[in-house]
């Protein structure tokens, strides 16, 4: 204090002028900081739900939100682009007319479409089961890829080609989702990276500064308690576990090795369980309602959601069964925990690879020669994008009910029984944790499908953006009003990373059915604004060879190989720079780490200030 | 700062605030110590009342807001740091008033507690990292070279304003 006082006196005018008008300016940056985030979604919320119940819960919320936003971006884009002109130019607003150029080339008997339009006096569970399954009266909507068979509206003046918005739109809701994502996950990166460097001094730096006096709630006090005794114990305890493991023999070395293929045999048995079973029932579900037969209701919407059951019952049991397993693997804890994430996500998005894959198969089989002209199965499937479609529209519709359901039909009765019923089994149940990385998964896998099914379903975003709105909710409500706060705190900083990471695995999953979609199966003849284009992708080769002859020699350049090549070798040098770069960097903390030690230990430097 | 002190004074002293010091009990009120496991540390360090009663005067207290501020340099917050984990008051941190801090750290109850082998090994672990002398104790020197490579350090030790 007395340093202080005798700094103060001698200070300038100017400088403190200084002092005070910093301080002025900060007080004013901070203002409008605050400002500015009241104009986030859900701030509030998300803010309560952290001091409640951790980090962990709060970052799979604020997940969620980012998620609403995505989607409701995707679903601007595409509805601004695609869905609005072919309103306004169906309905002739602003004088616009639609031209439809009749196709050439192409068999007529590929463009025969008659979408089932139920004309007449119909039961009021036909429109119930057409609102679920997507057919019917909903097939030839807005919804679905058939609608959209204009191939150029005019609007006054400008011509504008809608196949090529189309699939440049979907082109750019792809992209977008890929740059906000790297966008949001280098953030996260750059903080794990610094997390996982600490190895130094951790154990100090988790006792001397491990407490925040920031806290000033009873309640988080109590989490941050138990929260740093669960980081202390897994420290020590991975510390015993590395030591046992440095002590293995070779017998013991073997024995495990050969338990561990062992297990992973089991584990790609099982999946090639789920992916047969998934096939299966694809092929019986496409066989069985198709023979349109209205008189059972209930059966005709049960065969149609048969592929979702199965896929929701797989992504159930498979990490169940996954997590028994990992025990016998012996590996350190927090390899376990990724190593079974890792595993239940590959499970989730192949099941959605394997799914389409078989609708594919179905679609593509070409028996006879009439059906070879087409390219693909036109009785079936005389509009086989709307069908594929569907069936995204049906996953999306199945995986919100199955959410919903389970919130009130498991979560809601399980409190009421534990908090009114005392017997022993009950009791040892207990309430419900809010499992984050299950539920993470299960909106990651909900993602997926929007990202695949836009491209055949322009409105599905919108659609998304609903359910995840109203999935917030639920869930919130479910959080706080049935379950306990983890016994296990889970790390922020790494978890949204990690939450990225896997969202980012979902994106990549889906360019690939997306890729073979547009630029390998023909595309429909019937309906669709690709319909004189052999294969989707064809309209963009079309558009090019209408530019002037300049810009078409130059667009010819860069994608032929005299450019190419240096281009390719250029980024691989960079890459070398970088890498280079890199190593360098770490063999100079490695070096400054050896030095540290040895300050440590130099009497020169250590002269104790008694 | 001075309001927030004579709140804390029974009334018929407050005109006096000055001169007056505010009973320990009523410290403890405070939001900011209200939760923390090192209240009453914090107490018997800022307090310079020669009764040994802990009570605090409002030099006292502006010294205790004005080292957890942000502005605080970490030499001092270091300082400062050490003498409230300092359980004992013998000017090193020995093997006990480690234990006690982290039974601090991690909770009051019986069962929040780390197990007698667990302790062993964390305190054999802080030792290995800040011993540097390899006395089995941490003097100040040691625990502030420690605590100056401690990113949480800095981001940690301050209340807000």
């Amino acid at each position: 204090r007395d340093c202080w006082q005798a700094d103060i006196k001698y200070s300038a005018g100017w400088k403190q002028w200084k002092r005070t008008s910093s301080k002025s300016w900060k007080k004013v940056l901070n203002e409008v900081k605050e400002l500015s985030s009241y104009l986030e979604l859900w701030r509030h919320d998300i803010h309560s739900i952290g001091g409640k119940f951790g980090t962990g819960i709060q970052s799979y919320f604020s997940f969620l939100r980012f998620l609403v936003l995505l989607n409701f971006i995707i679903f601007i884009l595409m509805f601004s682009f695609v869905t609005f002109p072919s309103i306004i130019s169906k309905y002739g607003i602003f004088n616009s007319t639609i031209a439809k150029i009749p196709p050439e080339n192409i068999e007529p008997h590929c463009t025969v479409y008659k979408p089932s339009d139920n004309k007449g006096l119909v039961y009021f569970y036909t429109y119930l089961k057409d609102l679920l399954s997507g057919t019917g009266f909903l097939e030839d909507t807005s919804l679905f890829y058939g609608y959209y068979i204009i191939d150029a509206p005019w609007l006054s003046i400008p011509r504008y080609n809608l196949p090529l918005a189309y699939l440049l739109a979907t082109f750019a809701y792809l992209g977008l989702s890929l740059l906000w994502i790297i966008k949001r996950s280098v953030e996260g990166f750059k903080q794990s990276l610094v997390h996982d460097e600490d190895q130094f001094q951790s154990y100090c730096n988790k006792v001397f500064a491990g407490w925040d006096f920031c806290i000033t709630d009873p309640y988080a006090a109590r989490l941050k308690h138990s929260s740093l005794q669960y980081e202390l114990q897994t420290d020590l305890e991975e510390e015993r576990l590395k030591r046992k493991i440095a002590d293995r023999t070779m017998k013991d070395k073997l024995r495990i090795y050969s338990l561990r293929i062992f297990i992973n045999i089991i584990v790609i048995a099982v999946l090639s369980g789920c992916f047969y079973s998934i096939y299966r029932v694809t092929v019986f579900s496409q066989e069985n309602s198709n023979d349109v037969s209205n008189s059972n209701f209930q059966a005709n919407l049960l065969v149609q959601y048969l592929p979702s059951m199965v896929i929701t019952l797989a992504n159930f049991i498979a990490p169940q069964i996954f997590s028994f397993l990992i025990r016998f693997e012996d590996y350190l804890p927090a390899f376990e925990i990724r190593l079974t994430l890792m595993r239940c996500v590959f499970v989730r998005l192949a099941n959605i690879g394997v799914l389409l894959f078989s609708l594919w198969s179905q679609i593509s089989y070409c028996a006879t020669d009439k059906c070879k002209a087409c390219g693909y199965n036109y009785e079936l499937y005389p509009c086989w994008e709307s069908d594929v479609g569907q069936e995204m529209y049906k996953l999306m519709i199945f995986d919100f009910i199955i959410i919903v359901a389970v919130t009130l039909f498991v979560d809601f009765p399980r409190k009421l029984l534990v908090t009114h019923c005392s017997c022993k089994p009950v009791q040892w149940c207990g309430l419900q944790e809010f499992g984050i990385s299950d539920n993470v998964l299960g909106i990651i896998y909900g993602q997926t499908i929007c990202w695949i099914g836009t491209f055949f379903s322009p409105l599905l975003p919108a659609i998304a953006t609903i359910k995840y709105f109203i999935i917030f909710y639920i869930k919130k409500t479910s959080l706080m009003h049935t379950c306990k706060p983890a016994a296990r705190p889970f790390r922020a900083s790494s978890s949204n990373f990690f939450f990225l990471v896997v969202l980012l695995i979902g994106l990549v999953l889906a360019f690939i059915p997306l890729g073979i979609s547009i630029a390998y199966i023909p595309s429909s003849k019937a309906c669709g604004p690709f319909r004189n284009f052999n294969i989707s992708w064809a309209v963009v080769p079309d558009t090019i060879l209408r530019f002037p002859m300049g810009l078409q020699q130059v667009l010819h350049g860069i994608a032929s190989e005299a450019f190419a090549v240096p281009f390719f070798m250029v980024i691989c040098l960079i890459m070398f720079y970088f890498i280079a770069l890199a190593g360098a960097h770490k063999r100079v903390v490695e070096q400054l780490r050896e030095q540290l030690v040895m300050v440590r230990f130099d009497p020169l430097f250590c002269t104790p200030k008694v | 700062a001075y309001k927030r002190f004579s709140e804390l004074l029974p009334k018929e002293e407050r005109e006096n605030a000055c001169s007056a010091r505010a009973p320990k009990s009523q410290i403890l009120t405070l939001p900011e110590l209200r939760a923390n496991p090192f209240q009453h540390r914090i107490c018997r360090v800022f307090s310079t009342s020669d009764s040994g009663d802990d009570s605090i005067s409002f030099e006292d207290f502006l010294d205790m807001l004005s080292v957890f501020s942000d502005s605080a340099t970490s030499d001092i917050k270091s300082h400062y740091a050490f003498r409230i984990f300092d359980f004992d008051d013998d000017g090193t941190l020995d093997r006990k008033d480690l234990e006690k801090l982290v039974n601090c750290l991690t909770g009051q109850d019986e069962e929040s507690r780390l197990s007698n082998a667990e302790m062993e090994q964390l305190i054999q672990n802080i030792l290995e990292e800040s011993d540097i002398d390899k006395d089995g104790t941490i003097n100040l020197s040691e625990f502030q070279h420690v605590v100056s490579r401690s990113p949480d350090f800095a981001r940690y030790g301050g209340f807000q304003q």
